[in-house]
Parts: C-alpha cells; sequence; structure tokens
C-alpha cells in the first residue's frame, strides 16, 4: 500500500509494514528533549516510575534556554533540576549557558537529530525537524518522561495535509512567508491532528534554514508535525553533521491524502501576522500605519544564520528609529561566533541595536525583552496570543526577519522595498 | 464517575498563555499555577472558580504551547472536566496523561451556557444540562485512552508495564 514520509517513519519504528491514519502505535523514539520549563516535570513523572536508568543516556538532552541565563531564584532553581538529573543520569548532550543555544536551533546543528528520525520532545515546536525529514512532534512533560524511560511512545498516525508550493519566490519571500500565508489560508486548527507536508518547486529551492522555520510553525496550525522530503539541501546540512545513521523516506507518488492544498509562491509577498493569532496574516503592502516600540529578531523559527544575514543586509549602515528598541538574539553559540566573524554585530550595534546571547527568553515573555501595557512589537518569533511578550494588553506581529528589520529602520511595520 | 458542576464559558482557540501565562512558569507547583489558571482570558477567574466547576470551550482549545502546566493548573483549580468543540492535540494527551477529564462535544459546547449545572458521566461521555433539561453525547474516548485512564494516568500505566 502507499504511505506518506510520515506514515513510512511511523512504520519503521513501529516494527510494521504499514500503518494507516488513524490507528495507534507503539513507536521507538530515536531522540527526546526537554527544556527548563518543561523538564522539571519530566524529572519529576519520571522519578515516579521506579526505574533507575534512562533508556539511552545519548538520546536524551534538557537544554535549559528559556528563562536563561537564570533570570530570577525560581528559574534557577528550574535549571539546576536538569544539570542534575543530566549528571545523575550522565547524558551525553546536556548544554550549560555558553554552550547552549534554543534547542530547535541546537539540535539539527549539533546533528543530534536527522533525516528518517522519530523525535519526540516536551516543546511544541519540537515540530522544526521535519525540515530534515524525520518525524517530530511535541509532547508534554508526562509523556516525555514516560519515553526517557521506556524509549518508546504511544501515537497516533496521523492523516497527512500536502501544501503545494509551486513557482520561484519573490526577493525577501521566504519560509516564514510560505507558512504564515498557509496558516492564514486554514486558521490555527487547519491541520489539528494532522501531519503536514510541504512540497514543491519553492520548497525545492528553499535554504536548510528557511525549511526548519516552516517547520517549527506547523503547530501553529494545530499540526501533529511538519515535514519536507530530505534531498540534496538535506544531504548537504547533514553530511559531517549528524551523529548517527540517517535514513531520507519519501513519499509514495500514489500515496493518499487527506486534503491538498495548491499556492503559486510567486504571487506570496512577505507577510505579517496581526494580534492576537498567527491565522490573522496579510501581505506587508496591506499592514498600514502600525508604529512599533520594539522588534526581536531571533527564537528557534528565525534566529538562524540566514536570518540574521538578510537583516543585516538592511541594517547596514542604517539607524534604527529613534522610538524602536531592536533586539537581537542568535539562535546558538555557533550562529554567535558566525554572524560575529562575518561583522554582523557591527552592523546591529552601529544601527542602535542590543545583541544578546541565545534564550527563548522575549519570544514568551519570559525575560529580556518584555512589553509594557499598550506597547507593541514585530518580531520573528512564531506566536502572537494575548500576553505573548508581557502584558496582556501589548501588541506583537509577526512577520520575516527582512520585515523586521526593516520596521526598525522606519518605527512602523514595513516591507524592505521601503528602505532598500 | 459522575462529575456535577456549574460552568464557566470560554471562546474558541484559547491557548495555553491564555490557561497559564509563560511570565508564572519558572515554577511547578499546581497550587501556585492554579492561583493564575485562565488570567489572561479572565483576571477573576483564579477567585470566582469553585471545587467541582467545569470549563466550556468553542473549538482548538488549549492551543499553542506543550507546557503540561496548562491542564495542571486547570485541575488544581478544582475544575472538574473541560467540555470543548474540540481540542489541540497536545493539551488533548496532556490531559488525559495527569487525568484531567475532556470531553470534545460539539453540540454541548455550543449549546451550553455560562452559569448552567451539569452532570458528566466520565465514562460513557454522556452530558446532561440540568439547567435546561438536554442531553448530549460526547465523543468516545479510543480504547487504548481508556486504558491509560483506568491506571490512573500514563506514569502508572508505564510503570506497570515496566513490571512485566
Amino acid at each position: 500500500m502507499p504511505m506518506t514520509i510520515t506514515e513510512k517513519i511511523l512504520a519503521a519504528h513501529a516494527g510494521k509494514e504499514q500503518v494507516t491514519p488513524g490507528e495507534l502505535i507503539n513507536a521507538r523514539v530515536d531522540f527526546v528533549l526537554a527544556n527548563d520549563i518543561t523538564a522539571p516535570v519530566a524529572i519529576k513523572e519520571f522519578e515516579k516510575i521506579g526505574v533507575k536508568d534512562v533508556f539511552d543516556r545519548e538520546r536524551i538532552t534538557l537544554v535549559p534556554d528559556h528563562f536563561t541565563p537564570n533570570k530570577d531564584i525560581k528559574s534557577a532553581e528550574q535549571a539546576m533540576l536538569l544539570k542534575q538529573f543530566s549528571r545523575k543520569h550522565d547524558l551525553v548532550n546536556y548544554f550549560e549557558v555558553g554552550r547552549m543555544g534554543i534547542e530547535h536551533c541546537l539540535l539539527p546543528e549539533q546533528g543530534l537529530v536527522g533525516p528518517g528520525d522519530l523525535i519526540i520532545g516536551a516543546d511544541s515546536h519540537t515540530c522544526t525537524y521535519g525540515a530534515l525529514g524525520a518525524f517530530s512532534t511535541g509532547v508534554g512533560s508526562t509523556d516525555l518522561a514516560a519515553a526517557m524511560a521506556l524509549g518508546e511512545t504511544w501515537l497516533k498516525v496521523p492523516e497527512t495535509i500536502k501544501f503545494e508550493f509551486a513557482g520561484k519566490l519573490k526577493p525577501w519571500v521566504g519560509g516564514k512567508d510560505l507558512i504564515l500565508h498557509a496558516i492564514g489560508d486554514i486558521g490555527v486548527d487547519g491541520a489539528l491532528y494532522q501531519a503536514m507536508e510541504f512540497t514543491g518547486e519553492a520548497i525545492e529551492n528553499l535554504s536548510m534554514d528557511g525549511r526548519l522555520t516552516m517547520c517549527n510553525m506547523a503547530i501553529e496550525a494545530g499540526g501533529k508535525n511538519g515535514i519536507i522530503a530530505p534531498d540534496e539541501i538535506t544531504r548537504a546540512y547533514v553530511e559531517g553533521r549528524c551523529k548517527r545513521p540517517y535514513q531520507f523516506y519519501q513519499s509514495d507518488p500514489d500515496a493518499k491524502y487527506e486534503k491538498i492544498y495548491h499556492y503559486d509562491a510567486s504571487l506570496i509577498e512577505p507577510q505579517v501576522a496581526f494580534p492576537h493569532l498567527p491565522e490573522n496574516s496579510r501581505p506587508v503592502s496591506e499592514a498600514g500605519n502600525v508604529e512599533i516600540d520594539q522588534v526581536v529578531i531571533g527564537s528557534c523559527t528565525n534566529g538562524r544564520m540566514e536570518d540574521l544575514r538578510e537583516a543585516a543586509r538592511l541594517l547596514k549602515g542604517k539607524k534604527v528609529h529613534k522610538n524602536v528598541r531592536l533586539i537581537i538574539f542568535p539562535g546558538t553559540q555557533e550562529i554567535y561566533l558566525q554572524a560575529m566573524r562575518e561583522g554582523l554585530f557591527e552592523i546591529f550595534v552601529e544601527a542602535g541595536g542590543a545583541v544578546s546571547t541565545p534564550t527563548c527568553g522575549p519570544c514568551l515573555g519570559g525575560h529580556m525583552g518584555i512589553l509594557a501595557k499598550g506597547e507593541r512589537a514585530i518580531a520573528t518569533t512564531n506566536r502572537n496570543f494575548v500576553g505573548r511578550m508581557g502584558d496582556p494588553e501589548s501588541e506583537v506581529y509577526l512577520a520575516n526577519p527582512a520585515v523586521a528589520a526593516t520596521s526598525a529602520i522606519l518605527g512602523r511595520i514595513a516591507g524592505p522595498g521601503e528602505v532598500e | 464517575m459522575e462529575l456535577q458542576g456549574k460552568t464557566w464559558k470560554f471562546g474558541s482557540d484559547v491557548d495555553t498563555d491564555a490557561i497559564i501565562p509563560a511570565r508564572y512558569l519558572n515554577t511547578s507547583d499546581p497550587a501556585e499555577l492554579a492561583r493564575h489558571c485562565m488570567e489572561d482570558a479572565d483576571p477573576a477567574f483564579p477567585d470566582k472558580v469553585k471545587p467541582g466547576d467545569m470549563i466550556i470551550a468553542g473549538k482548538n482549545f488549549g492551543c499553542g504551547s506543550s507546557r503540561e502546566h496548562a491542564p495542571i493548573a486547570i485541575k488544581a483549580a478544582g475544575v472538574s472536566c473541560v467540555i470543548a468543540k474540540t481540542f489541540a492535540r497536545i493539551f488533548y494527551r496532556n490531559a488525559f496523561n495527569i487525568g484531567l477529564p475532556i470531553f470534545e462535544a460539539p453540540e454541548a459546547a455550543e449549546d451550553i451556557k455560562e452559569g448552567d449545572e451539569l452532570t458528566v458521566d466520565a465514562s460513557s461521555g454522556v452530558i446532561i444540562n440540568k439547567t435546561t433539561g438536554k442531553t448530549y453525547q460526547a465523543t468516545p474516548v479510543p480504547p487504548f485512552m481508556q486504558q491509560i485512564i483506568a491506571a490512573g494516568g500514563l506514569i502508572n500505566y508505564v510503570s506497570e508495564r515496566m513490571k512485566q
């Protein structure tokens, strides 16, 4: 029977010839992760199971990235639980501040997740790794605890929706715009319980950074996972990087899809998602006059090298608007170092922006960029829910790094065409 | 198990930031989380909710973060169950795993008004609105998930399996 890439990976990990949507399976996991918010609960639950050891000390990582560098005593205590658990179980991949990165930038970069893998993480944006041709999905702490003990998890095989992006992208349009456009079309529950498979010419030509951005936001449409078939771009990224053997899966040409959406990518403009849902997206040319107080460039969605380079291209030789705070968060220490070597920080700082160590802080209203009542931010992050970046009466607009950088210069939401 | 209580009604796409804002996630103490339950959707909710009360919501309840703190906050606030048109998938899983009863019942979620008194049969999914006399049937739960509930949550279920 023909299968989609998602079905093939699930079948392989459940030890089955085939699986069909709706079926409940027990699947072997290749890698599991949790962070300083979700791991403390997972550790507590793990200890209730009554097992001595984790299933595999090389396949678990606890990344303290949300409230770190520790923002207060309580967060320091949470982060300490991760350190203690990692030492007790001799976990190979524990990342302390200074070596740490935003988990979904860090794991692909360090070669810990790869094509054909089945990965669960106690963080909803674990779906990011679908960009490598892996099945990866977010779960809660209790599921994570069970997987740390068993090395497997139960899953319902999702139906797959195919999103076909034909044509070539316009300048300054990237993965963020394609995914915001799709979420705007189908809504924040448009792919509820389903797999989102991205295909078409625009995806085939999309860089790995752009693909990671797209799959990162599958959860914002309610999707169980986002996935892109691995190809030569994937091979170039994982070769010499992946620490474990990997496998390329492809959907069969006659695989069954629940639904297929066709988009002409050449018509898609840079998008902006208005408050308070990612589905409120519209072309930046239709944004109107929206003045802003803060710009955030970074996060697991758009904190990679390509994102920083794009922002720097626009900010070079320009100044951040006098009414605006610009904060830039490289995704990992490796990205930080590379950006420094390329002179990007000089551009950001000369423009009047602040550069931070990697952290999820501002994206979830944790620390390092909180909004006051009535303040408005444009961010390259993934969510603009009520109170997401601070006060419940603040506002977050989502966009790609080029739109964010342009908005920082002009003090209002604007597309790159206005400053190029 | 029969649940009884008065309802509080919310709209669609109630996200996990509304259920428990991230600014309180530097702790995982259930009692502390309960004090801020649904705060960004209704600041008065933590004060007015009474043990046994139920939450009624539209589509996609619990969308957003994987934070288990969301169902933990609801359970610790004394809420006996959540009835919604649909749930976001991670929230759905988390609720079962920690033993918070939830029911997908589109018609009930549409009809039931804030303040209605309900009885809910947790095993059959039959919802009776005592205020209006109307009865509804929630979408049945897959047998495997009933086993998790019967074991008392995922950790007990796994614990039993590890002993085998």
